[in-house]
């Protein structure tokens, strides 16, 4: 426990949900990036995975569509400390993206449009736990919150769900990304409170 | 998570902790916002433009954070490192109406920082500066413009700052005294509720003609910050990026939820 601010109470919290530490519970959904918001035309729009071997996998928005798609209900934490419950996104699960990826590389960077990137262990998208989204709550994904594709990695904190994710790189040595490198937690797991570097 | 090998020429920015501040002074910038100075024994310095965390503790154990970006450089104080924090109250918010109306002189707080790699202007830097605020996204680009006077910088600054009204300026004196001292200054203001006496124009919320008129012109290749309440931000990140800016020279600072 910190030292006791005198005369501060904290809101009234009895039915608060139980939230990682040091979060609290918004209904708005906030916007934070660290630039202007990229305009991204669905024609020339693209997802690609690249090998450490220099190998390439792509998929148009046509193509990304045609695949299984998934409806995720999920929690979202994000490091500026608040956090969505219950949000509703459809997308493709990297499971299926990676399927039939030959890969010894245990570290991903994603990068975006935009040049947004953000590094994520390679274990941390499998097994059915991020997707490449673009809806939620039943609309396309907006602008803003990263349309027409962002990252979904709702175990983490939420930059490393990448906005206007343009694909990702497959790579043997971890690689820090945009916030990482300016002093933001390498892995971000809301529960251990992985907010900056030392954490 | 295992152990995990990190590629090498990356540099890191050394860890910070939590560490115990006193509010040594207050200033009343508006109706609605104040500045606190706050003695932070081992401060390490920042630049301008990055942020603290302040977190406060109820008796219970409770603790709620939250983000304030710094004001302006360090100062040296009696017992040691003072810097600046002005805070906007939110009316139904959980800690800024604390900090206004509650925190008193000579109270700790939990300070963490410096925080924020990104949204930053090094002294150092030649390019001409394009400032845009809305609210109290003044605040850490007023950071760079005293930080500007302090290193003798004669880099050309712009300020444009969106308020809703005269009597919501924050730091008007200064900066009033500041663009007439500060060569190489400009400050011009967009005013969307009610403007004073003689100020060309009807109150409106920010648009492509101040933009244009008060910022530099792209090929001049200036550096461009962005800082206000999201709605704000937004629509001239979309402005300036419309007027030819490239968007790596535009960067962002988005306080709070909506705008
Ligand atoms: C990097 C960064 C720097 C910041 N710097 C400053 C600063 O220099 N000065 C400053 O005053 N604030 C700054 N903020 C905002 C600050 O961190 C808090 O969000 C703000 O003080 C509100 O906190 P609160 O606990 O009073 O309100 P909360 O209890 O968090 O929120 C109460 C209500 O107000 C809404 N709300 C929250 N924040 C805002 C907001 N900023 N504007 C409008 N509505 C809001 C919420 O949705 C909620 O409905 C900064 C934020 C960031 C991320």
């Amino acid at each position: 426990m910190g030292i006791v601010s005198p005369g501060f109470q904290g809101r009234p919290r009895s039915q608060e949900p139980t939230l990682p530490p040091g979060q609290y519970l918004t209904e708005d959904f906030p916007v934070l990036s660290a630039g202007p918001t990229p305009r991204v035309s669905l024609d020339t729009w693209e997802f690609v995975i690249s090998v450490e071997n220099g190998t390439e996998r792509r998929w148009s928005w046509q193509e990304l569509m045609a695949l299984p798609q998934e409806t995720p209900t999920v929690d979202i934490h994000c490091v500026t400390r608040w956090s969505k419950l219950g949000t509703t996104w459809q997308g493709v699960s990297l499971d299926t993206l990676l399927d039939g990826v030959d890969t010894g590389a245990h570290y991903a960077l994603a990068h975006s449009y935009g040049g947004y990137t953000t590094n994520v262990p390679l274990d941390d998208l499998r097994g059915g736990r991020a997707w490449v989204a673009h809806t939620f709550d039943g609309k396309p994904l907006a602008p803003e919150h990263g349309g027409p594709a962002r990252l979904l990695v709702p175990h983490l904190y939420f930059w490393k769900s990448a906005k206007w994710v343009r694909g990702i790189r497959l790579k043997t040595m971890d690689q820090p990304g945009f916030w990482e490198t300016a002093g933001y937690h390498d892995y971000g797991d809301p529960w251990r409170e992985q907010r900056y570097q030392g954490d | 998570m295992t152990e995990r090998a990190v590629a090498e020429g990356t540099e890191r920015p050394a860890p910070n902790r939590w560490q115990v501040g006193r509010l040594v002074e207050r200033r009343v910038e508006t109706r609605s916002a104040q500045t606190l100075v706050l003695e932070v024994p081992d401060w390490p310095g920042h630049l301008p433009g990055q942020h603290v965390d302040l977190r406060l503790t109820a008796p219970d154990g409770y603790q709620a954070a939250r983000s304030y970006s710094i004001a302006g450089p360090v100062v040296d104080g009696p017992a040691g490192p003072r810097i600046e924090v002005t805070v906007q109250r939110v009316p139904d918010g959980e800690v800024s109406p604390y900090l206004i109306d509650v925190f008193g002189v000579g109270d700790p707080v939990e300070v963490r920082g410096p925080l924020g790699g990104w949204f930053i202007w090094r002294p150092e830097q030649t390019a001409p500066v394009q400032l845009l605020g809305g609210g109290s996204g003044v605040v850490p680009l007023m950071a760079m413009i005293r930080a500007r006077r302090v290193a003798g910088s004669k880099v050309p600054f712009r300020l444009l700052y969106s308020v809703r009204t005269p009597a919501d300026l924050i730091y008007g004196d200064e900066l009033r005294r500041r663009a007439r001292d500060d060569f190489g200054l400009d400050v011009a203001y967009v005013y969307t509720r009610e403007a004073p006496e003689g100020w060309r124009g009807e109150p409106h919320r920010i648009g492509l003609a101040d933009v244009n008129t008060h910022g530099w012109p792209p090929d001049l290749e200036p550096l461009t910050y962005v800082c206000g309440p999201t709605g704000f931000v937004e629509t001239v990140a979309d402005l300036l990026v419309g007027l030819g800016h490239p968007s790596r020279r535009v960067k962002t600072e988005r306080f709070g939820p909506t705008g």
